[in-house]
């Protein structure tokens, strides 16, 4: 028990949570309003106020919505599908275990691999090179993530991997989707928390156009409970002043430049295009694709991959009636969907946001769904 | 123990094995029904209970069953064999027998099993026996072919006599809840051993019988232990829900105030496991009336294998068959976990 004294996190403080808890208070209620609704973009926010039990401890006035922040969630059923025809064509496929389960069109690079494809599930880029030194065979690394992530990709592509080696690029760039958020007709959306890992990329600076053009505030916060709230409160602060701009709530980790390596590395590999976010919309500049001068790396240039062998078949009932798309583009929670808890579970998904353990889904379902906050907190 | 909502599948899956809600429909709905009724007084099958108690004269005689399958065999802290006498022992103490008579003991092994191995569980049966006050009265070999079954698979059934049958359902509100020491030791240390994952710390399961643990509990809190629970599959929070479903109380668990060591918190974070979520081999859940709970974890502390028990939780008069939990930044519901927990690999 000593050693857990001494493990305990500065960022992890009761006391200081109760502090930022009550100023949180404070400062909705004397917007005089309700509600007050602001976004996160990040599985990971979602995850520390789920798992910490943040949202009992919200003022009732404020509604945090959850954004598209799981990169694996809005991975689009046609990118799945590709992974699934090349694998089918004998393509070894490795990707991270949480793409395993999204469903495509007709199946999942689960059921494929069930019935004798080979899909590697690997911890990082790096181990998927590895996999590709290891044999002659070609080796597919199916790319999924935020510039974060991306950033990981570029660098193991500019080191010179093996001519066996691929990428079928599913990265996403997460600036442009807020963007469509704050241009959604239904949206209520008054500030978004930016999630702070992909910002130490960034940078905060990235944010200031985007506050600009839509006059809503953005604050950049850490993943510990006392960042969530101390980001929260920074937030409702600036919404109450009235000046959009940006706050950097996460100074330990962002800078407004963020990190000019990890950026040029992207950059020098990656290009940003336009595409669809599952259930979500056509993004601009919202998918990252390899540039041509890495052609010899990408995936759809290297195969043939044959899309239309899969679209004769049709979406099962159930996928119908999902409503995951309208849940990361926060216009409902989980409990609004009537396949939540019963038909969609974490070991039989219905919808992507159960398969990520950053989806919305898979979170409610983990920590005991959105609290019943008169009922738990009595 | 009713699981309502529960639709069970076609096919047995791996969570119907798992200890929780899964396992517990598989029980009502296949195991339990149409079964002769008990001969006499005492507790059966659907009180799915640690074991089953059966009034003689004016004493109980304690009888529990498990079989044990792990992979792998021998893993950091102990080994298939000091399990199967271990939890057998256990469970009867989780009864309030916590003097065990004796155990059955059975083995079915795959042809080709080294000669080796076996001795080396051999003599961890014995030994654990002698730690806690027991031996095998009785037993049964069966080989099955190459490829039949992955290694070994043991069954121990143990007996014990007690005046006073403790259950798990006896939670009333008030009554205050304590752990026996850190959560989710075995678990995490099997996991991470099992799949390789190569992490600092040092995670060591905490296999080991408890019966003299919970004598002296029951010595210095008589009548005031109102329940016990060892929280193996489905670890503490599987345990928390059982208590509280069954005895139709809730449970509010303070999050800070259970231990946990070191390893099990920072490979918790990392792999996105729920130390409350995994099992324990050799740790206990008391339900004490609340003008006693200090007294018995005194006694509790005193003990080498309860030296960090601690109190973490209060059974409410509302929320039956819910486990509250307070994080200290805010409070959420604990889920029960649905089959084994797998680590996060993204």
């Amino acid at each position: 028990m000593t050693d857990q004294a001494s493990a305990e996190l500065k960022f992890r403080d009761p006391s200081r949570a109760r502090e930022l808890t009550r100023a949180l208070a404070h400062v909705v209620r004397s917007l005089g309003r309700a509600p007050v609704s602001v976004m996160h973009v990040c599985g990971s926010h979602e995850q520390a106020i789920a798992k910490f039990g943040l949202r009992a401890a919200f003022p009732r006035e404020l509604d945090v919505i959850m954004g598209p922040g799981c990169p694996v969630c809005i991975t689009d059923v046609p990118e799945v599908d590709e992974a699934v025809v090349l694998a089918k064509q004998g393509v070894r496929i490795a990707t991270y275990g949480d793409m395993l389960r999204v469903p495509g069109t007709v199946e999942s690079l689960a059921d494929t691999r069930a019935k004798g494809a080979r899909v590697d599930v690997v911890y990082s880029v790096a181990h998927a090179v590895e996999l590709a030194r290891q044999s002659t065979d070609d080796v597919v690394f199916f790319a999924s993530g935020f510039e974060t992530t991306a950033v990981a990709t570029a660098a193991v592509l500019l080191r010179d991997p093996p001519s066996n080696f691929s990428v079928l690029s599913a990265h996403k760039y997460i600036p442009p989707v807020m963007e469509i958020v704050a241009e959604m007709p239904e949206t209520r959306v008054e500030g978004f928390l930016a999630a702070g890992h992909a910002a130490t990329i960034t940078g905060w600076g990235i944010f200031e156009p985007f506050v600009e053009r839509h006059r809503l505030p953005v604050v950049v916060a850490g993943f510990e409970p006392l960042d969530i709230l101390a980001g929260l409160v920074s937030l409702v602060d600036v919404i109450r002043e009235g000046v959009p701009r940006v706050v950097n709530a996460y100074p330990r980790c962002v800078t407004r430049e963020g990190n000019r390596a990890a950026q040029e590395k992207l950059w020098s590999v990656f290009r940003p295009v336009g595409g669809r976010w599952r259930g979500i919309a056509h993004v601009p500049n919202g998918n990252l694709r390899l540039k041509d001068e890495w052609g010899h790396f990408d995936a759809r240039k290297r195969f043939d991959i044959d899309l239309s062998s899969l679209w004769d078949h049709a979406p099962a009932t159930l996928t119908q009636e999902c409503i995951c798309g309208d849940i990361m583009a926060g216009i409902s929670s989980p409990s609004d969907c009537r396949l939540f808890g019963i038909e969609c579970v974490p070991e039989k998904p219905v919808g992507a946001c159960m398969v990520s353990s950053e989806g919305t889904c898979k979170i409610w379902h983990q920590y005991g769904g959105h609290p019943d906050r008169m009922g738990v907190l009595a | 123990m009713n699981a309502p909502g529960v639709r069970l599948d076609d096919a047995i899956g791996m969570k119907h094995g798992a200890g929780g809600r899964a396992m517990r429909a598989l029980i009502e709905q296949v195991f339990a029904p149409g079964l002769p009724p008990m001969r006499v007084e005492g507790v059966g099958l659907s009180a799915m209970d640690d074991g089953a108690a059966l009034r003689i004269g004016d004493r109980f005689l304690v009888l529990t069953t498990d079989s044990h399958v792990i992979q792998p065999i021998f893993f950091p802290g102990g080994d298939i064999g000091r399990l199967a006498v271990a939890g057998t022992v256990n469970d009867l103490a989780m009864m309030g027998a916590t003097d065990a008579l004796a155990l059955t003991f059975s083995v079915i092994v795959e042809e080709g099993f080294p000669r080796r191995d076996l001795e080396r569980i051999h003599e961890s049966v014995r030994a654990t026996c002698e730690e806690a006050g027991t031996t095998i009265v009785t037993g049964d070999t069966k080989v099955m072919g190459r490829g039949e079954l992955d290694g070994i698979v043991l069954n121990t059934t143990g007996i014990g006599m007690t005046d006073r049958v403790v259950r798990d359902c006896g939670l009333r509100p008030g009554d205050r809840l304590l752990v026996t020491g850190t959560m989710g030791d075995h678990g995490l240390a099997v996991m991470v051993h099992r799949h390789g994952l190569d992490l600092e710390g040092d995670l060591i399961s905490d296999v080991a019988p408890l019966n003299d643990l919970i004598r002296r509990a029951l010595e210095a809190g008589r009548d005031a232990v109102v329940a016990l629970k060892d929280p193996t599959r489905g670890g503490l929070a599987s345990a928390l829900h059982e208590m509280a479903s069954k005895s139709g109380v809730g449970i509010l668990l303070e999050e800070r105030a259970v231990p946990l060591s070191f390893g099990v918190r920072s490979a918790g974070e990392l792999l996105g496991i729920d130390p409350l979520h995994v099992a324990n081999e050799g740790k206990a859940v008391l339900g004490v009336a609340p003008e006693a709970a200090e007294e018995v974890l005194a006694c509790l502390r005193d003990h080498p294998l309860g030296r960090n028990a601690a109190l973490v939780g209060t059974c409410l008069p509302d929320h039956a068959g819910k486990v509250i939990l307070d994080t200290g930044f805010g409070r959420r519901l604990l889920t029960e976990p649905e089959g084994e927990p797998l680590p996060r690999i993204c």
